[in-house]
C-alpha cells in the first residue's frame, strides 16, 4: 500500500494531469490509500493510474458501490486498484448525488469490469455511460427498484410470535 | 426514484415472464450477424440454454449458447438465480451477526468468507489478533481449501463422465468434514472465527486427528493422479482445451488457480501475507500453457502444498488465548463473569448491543480456493456495518468463460466450465 | 487349511431343507391337500390390498431429480452420492437429470425470486406421483435471509411433504427425512408432535 506520501505523491500527479478540481480529496486510514476524485473524470484518472502513470496499477481488483445515505452525496463506486509488480493497492473513489448517478464506464479499459459495473447498476442504480450491455445482473430483468439503496426497504415478511397472535392481531404494526 | 409497483406484490405467474426465452437484441444467432457470414447454406446458428437448472452441480448457471453444429460461436452466462440478498441483509445486523451471513456467500470455502470479513472488520477497529489465533485461522483455512479442492475434484470429473471421483474425493472430504466438527461442532458453515480471534480453543487430540489425516493424504492424492494422469481419455478432453493467455486473463480480473495456470505466480498468500504465512515455506504451483488439463495439475499440486502448510502451522502451534483481549470486542470468558462485574458488563452490552466500530472503510482481501476474496466494509460508527460487500472471486473468473469456450466444442465448454470451478452462491451473493 | 462343512440350524438342518424340498415338489404335483395345503400356503403367500403393494414399491424406489441450488446440495451430494451415508440404500439410486424421470424433488437450497418460476416450472414437469423434500431452513422457510430477493418459504408455490430442518441439515439427517417421505407414501405417515404430545394451541395464527 503507498503510505500517506506516497498518496500524496499519486494526487499531485494526477492534479498535474487533469487539473486541480479533479482530485477531491484523500484519505489514508488504516494503512489503505484512497484517492477522491470527480465523477466526470474518474474514467481519465482511472485510465491513467492504469497504463500511463510513472507507477501504474493495471489490475481492477474490484468495482463497488456504496450508498452512504444521509450523507450527502449519496451514491457511490469506489475503483480498487492493484499494481502486481509492486504488491500495491489503491482506492480511487467517486461520489455523486441520486440525481446525477452516471458513470463513464471502464470496460474498453479493462473488460473485467463489465459484471461489476452491470452489478452496481443493478444494486444501486448508477448508470455507466457507454457499457456495451448494461442490464441487470442478479436481479429479474423487469425488476423495479434497486436493492441495496438504504432507502429500499429489506422486505421479506414479518416473524410472527404466534403465542399472543390470537389475543392482539398484528402486534408488530 | 420513487417505485410505484412493490416488486414482491406481482403475483409470481407474471413474474415468470422475467425469465425470458426471448432474445437479446444484443446476440441474435440469424442473418444480418457477423458470426452468421461464413456459414455454409446448410447450416445454421442455433442457440440454446444450457439452462439453470442441470446436472452438473456447479449451481444455477445459466449459459445462452450459440452453437454452428458442435462449436461454440457465443456463449452469454447469466446468472442471478441464487441472488440472496446477502449484502443488503448484513447491513440489519450486528458486526458478529454478520458472519454467518457472509459464510454463505462462496459454499464451499465458508472459512475464507469470515476470514475475509473477520480480517476487514479487525483492521477497521486496528485490532491485533493473538499468534494462536492466527495459526488456528492458517490451520482451518488451508483444510478449507483441501476440502474445496476435493470437492471441485469430484464434481468436476463426475462432469466429464468418470463417476468413480466423487465417491474417493467424497471420502476424504468427510474426514476434513470430522475435523471440523471436532474443532467447532459443525461440519459446514461453522461460524468458527470471530471478530478478534476464533470462538473456541481446539479440543485436546484435534492435532492428532489432524496428523492421521495429513500422513494419509498425500498418498490419496497419488492414486487419485494414477487413476486420472494416465487415462487416456481425460487427457485428450483436458489437454489443449480451454487456453486463454496470461494478458486476456488479466485483462478480465481472473486471480486464483485459473491465473496461475497461465503461468502468473500472483497469491495473496505470498504477495500481501497475512496471519503468519510468511513463516510457512509452501511453494505456488504454476502451470505452463494454460489449458484444462494445467487447471487440474494446479489444483492437485496446492492440495500438496496446503498438507505441507497445516503441517507446519500445528507443529509451530504457539501457546495463548485464542481471541483478542480486548473485552470490547470478544466475549470474556465464562469463568470471569461469576467473579467480575466489569466482565458481566462487557457480556451483557456486547449480547445485547454489538460492539461498535470507529467510522471509516476498508477493503481487505485473501486468498481464496478460487482467487482473490475482498471484503470491503463501510463502518458508520454503530453497532451494525453500514456496507458490506465481499469481491467474489468466482463473480470475475465466470468472466473469463466465453474466453475460454467460444470456438470450441460444446464437450470442451463441459470441461471448461468445470475447471473453471464457480460457486454460484459467490458469483450471485 | 481345513475346511469344516457344518450344516445349518444345528441338528436336523439338512432334512428341514430336504422336507421343504420334497414339500414343494408334492404341491407342484397337487399332492398336499387339507390342512397340509393350508399351512404351506400360510407360510409363503402374502396378501395385502393393491395399494399397498403399490405404495411399498413406491416408497422404496424414490428417485430424485438431481437438483441443487446452494450450500444444502453440497450435503445433499455427500448424502446422495457419499461414501457414508448413501441414500441408494433407501431406494434413491439414481439421481435422474431429466424430470419427466424422477419422482422427488429435494429443494436443496435457497429459493430467490428469479429461480422460483423454473422451480415451478420443473415440478410441473415431473409426472404423478411426485414428492417434495424441503431440505434446509432456506427452503423451508428462507431461513435467515429474510429480505427482498428470496420466496419466503417454498411451500408458498410448491406443495411440500417433508421438511428437513437444519443449515445445512446432516446427511444423517436428510436421510431420516427421506424415511419419513417413505412412511408417508407408504400410508403411514409419522405423527407430528402435536399429535404425539397432544399439544394444541400454539399453532400458526394465518395473519
Amino acid at each position: 500500500m503507498p503510505d500517506a506520501t506516497g498518496l500524496e505523491l499519486v494526487a499531485a500527479e494526477v492534479r498535474d494531469k487533469f487539473g486541480d478540481e479533479t482530485v477531491v480529496g484523500t484519505h489514508y486510514y488504516r494503512e489503505a490509500a484512497t484517492l477522491e476524485v470527480k465523477p466526470e473524470s474518474a474514467r481519465d484518472v482511472v485510465g491513467y493510474l492504469m497504463e500511463d502513470a510513472k507507477e501504474p496499477y493495471d489490475f481492477l481488483a474490484s468495482l463497488h458501490g456504496c450508498d452512504y445515505f444521509p450523507d450527502e452525496p449519496r451514491l457511490s463506486v469506489h475503483y480498487q486498484l492493484l499494481a502486481r509488480e509492486r504488491a500495491d493497492r489503491l482506492c480511487v473513489k467517486v461520489r455523486m448525488g441520486v440525481d446525477e448517478a452516471e458513470v463513464p464506464t471502464i470496460t474498453d479499459i479493462f473488460p473485467g469490469a463489465s459484471f461489476d459495473e452491470r452489478e452496481t447498476y443493478d444494486m444501486f442504480g448508477i448508470v455507466f455511460t457507454g457499457h456495451p450491455d448494461l442490464r441487470r445482473i442478479l436481479m429479474p430483468e423487469d425488476y423495479v427498484g434497486y436493492p441495496l439503496r438504504r432507502d429500499f426497504p429489506m422486505g421479506g415478511e414479518p416473524v410472527i410470535f404466534t403465542f399472543n397472535e390470537g389475543q392482539m392481531p398484528r402486534w408488530y404494526e | 426514484m420513487s417505485e410505484t409497483t412493490d416488486p414482491l406484490k406481482i403475483p409470481y405467474r407474471e413474474r415468470e415472464r422475467s425469465i425470458t426465452m426471448d432474445r437479446y437484441e444484443h446476440e441474435p444467432p440469424v442473418a444480418g450477424d457477423p458470426l452468421a457470414d461464413d456459414l455454409e447454406s446448410h447450416e445454421e446458428l442455433f442457440t440454446i440454454n444450457i439452462g439453470p437448472h442441470h446436472p452438473a452441480t456447479h449451481g444455477v448457471l445459466r449459459l445462452l449458447t450459440t452453437l454452428q453444429g458442435e462449436y461454440v460461436q457465443r456463449l452469454v452466462p447469466i446468472i442471478g438465480y441464487v441472488h440472496t440478498g446477502i449484502e443488503k441483509s448484513c447491513e440489519d445486523q450486528e458486526y458478529w451477526k454478520v458472519i454467518p451471513f457472509v459464510e454463505r456467500m462462496d459454499y464451499l470455502a465458508y472459512y475464507t468468507n469470515a476470514a475475509v470479513y473477520c480480517r476487514a472488520v479487525e483492521q477497521l477497529l486496528g485490532l491485533e489478533i493473538p499468534p494462536r489465533a492466527q495459526a488456528l485461522r492458517v490451520i482451518h483455512l488451508e483444510l478449507n481449501r483441501i476440502s474445496s479442492h476435493l470437492f471441485w475434484l469430484g464434481t468436476s470429473i463426475l462432469d466429464l463422465g468418470a463417476m468413480s471421483m466423487i465417491f474417493y474425493a467424497l471420502r476424504e472430504r468427510e474426514r476434513v468434514n470430522d475435523l471440523f466438527e471436532m474443532s467447532s461442532g459443525q461440519r459446514m458453515h461453522t461460524r468458527y472465527f470471530q471478530v478478534g480471534g476464533c470462538i473456541e480453543d481446539i479440543p485436546p487430540g484435534w492435532d492428532e486427528q489432524v496428523h492421521n489425516f495429513l500422513d494419509d493424504f498425500p498418498s490419496r492424492i497419488d492414486q487419485y493422479e494414477d487413476i486420472l494422469d494416465r487415462n487416456e481419455i481425460f487427457l485428450q478432453r483436458m489437454k489443449g482445451t480451454g487456453i486463454v493467455s496470461r494478458e486476456e486473463l488479466h485483462k478480465l480480473s481472473v486471480t486464483g488457480p485459473l491465473l496461475r495456470c497461465a503461468g502468473d505466480p500472483w497469491d495473496l498468500r505470498k504477495a500481501h501475507p497475512y496471519w503468519g504465512y510468511e513463516q510457512y515455506e509452501f511453494g505456488i504451483p504454476v502451470g505452463t500453457v494454460g489449458d484444462n488439463y494445467d487447471r487440474y495439475m494446479v489444483r492437485m499440486a496446492e492440495m500438496r502444498e496446503s498438507v505441507k502448510i497445516v503441517r507446519q502451522a500445528l507443529e509451530r502451534l504457539p501457546d495463548g488465548p485464542y481471541i483478542s483481549d480486548d473485552r470490547k470486542v470478544a466475549l470474556p470468558p465464562r469463568h470471569e463473569l461469576a467473579t467480575s462485574m466489569e466482565a458481566l458488563i462487557h457480556h451483557f452490552k456486547l449480547v445485547t448491543e454489538g460492539f461498535r466500530v470507529p467510522p471509516g472503510e476498508h477493503y481487505s482481501s485473501i486468498e481464496s480456493p478460487r482467487g482473490e476474496l475482498g471484503c470491503f466494509v463501510v463502518a458508520d460508527g454503530s453497532a451494525k456495518p453500514a456496507r458490506v460487500h465481499v469481491r467474489d472471486p468466482s463473480f470475475h473468473n465466470l468472466q473469463a468463460l466465453p474466453a475460454m469456450c467460444e470456438g470450441g466444442l460444446i464437450a470442451d465448454m463441459i470441461a471448461s466450465v468445470a475447471m473453471l470451478d464457480p460457486i454460484l452462491g459467490g458469483v450471485d451473493r | 487349511m481345513e475346511v469344516i462343512r457344518q450344516p445349518l440350524n444345528g441338528e436336523g438342518g439338512g432334512e428341514d431343507l430336504r422336507i421343504r424340498q420334497v414339500r414343494a415338489r408334492q404341491l407342484l404335483r397337487g399332492e398336499l391337500e387339507g390342512e397340509d395345503l393350508e399351512r404351506y400356503v400360510e407360510e409363503r403367500v402374502l396378501m395385502t390390498t393393491l395399494e399397498q403393494a403399490q405404495n411399498w414399491a413406491r416408497a422404496n424406489a424414490v428417485w430424485p431429480l438431481g437438483f441443487g441450488l446452494a450450500c444444502c446440495a453440497i450435503e445433499m451430494i455427500t448424502t446422495l452420492a457419499g461414501p457414508r451415508t448413501d441414500l441408494s440404500r433407501f431406494g434413491a439410486e439414481v439421481t435422474r437429470s431429466s424430470p419427466r424421470q424422477a419422482d422427488m424433488l429435494i429443494l436443496s437450497g435457497r429459493v430467490s425470486i428469479k429461480m422460483a418460476p423454473i422451480i415451478r416450472r420443473l415440478y410441473d414437469q415431473m409426472l404423478e406421483p411426485k414428492w417434495v423434500i424441503s431440505m434446509g431452513a432456506c427452503a423451508s422457510t428462507a431461513g435467515m435471509f429474510n429480505n427482498y430477493a428470496l420466496v419466503q418459504g417454498a411451500d408458498k408455490f410448491l406443495p411440500v411433504d417433508v421438511y428437513v430442518p437444519g443449515c445445512p441439515p446432516r446427511p444423517e439427517a436428510l436421510a431420516y427425512g427421506v424415511i419419513k417421505l417413505q412412511n408417508k407414501i407408504k400410508g403411514q405417515p409419522d405423527l407430528g408432535w402435536r399429535e404425539r404430545y397432544q399439544s394444541y394451541g400454539t399453532e400458526e395464527q394465518s395473519a
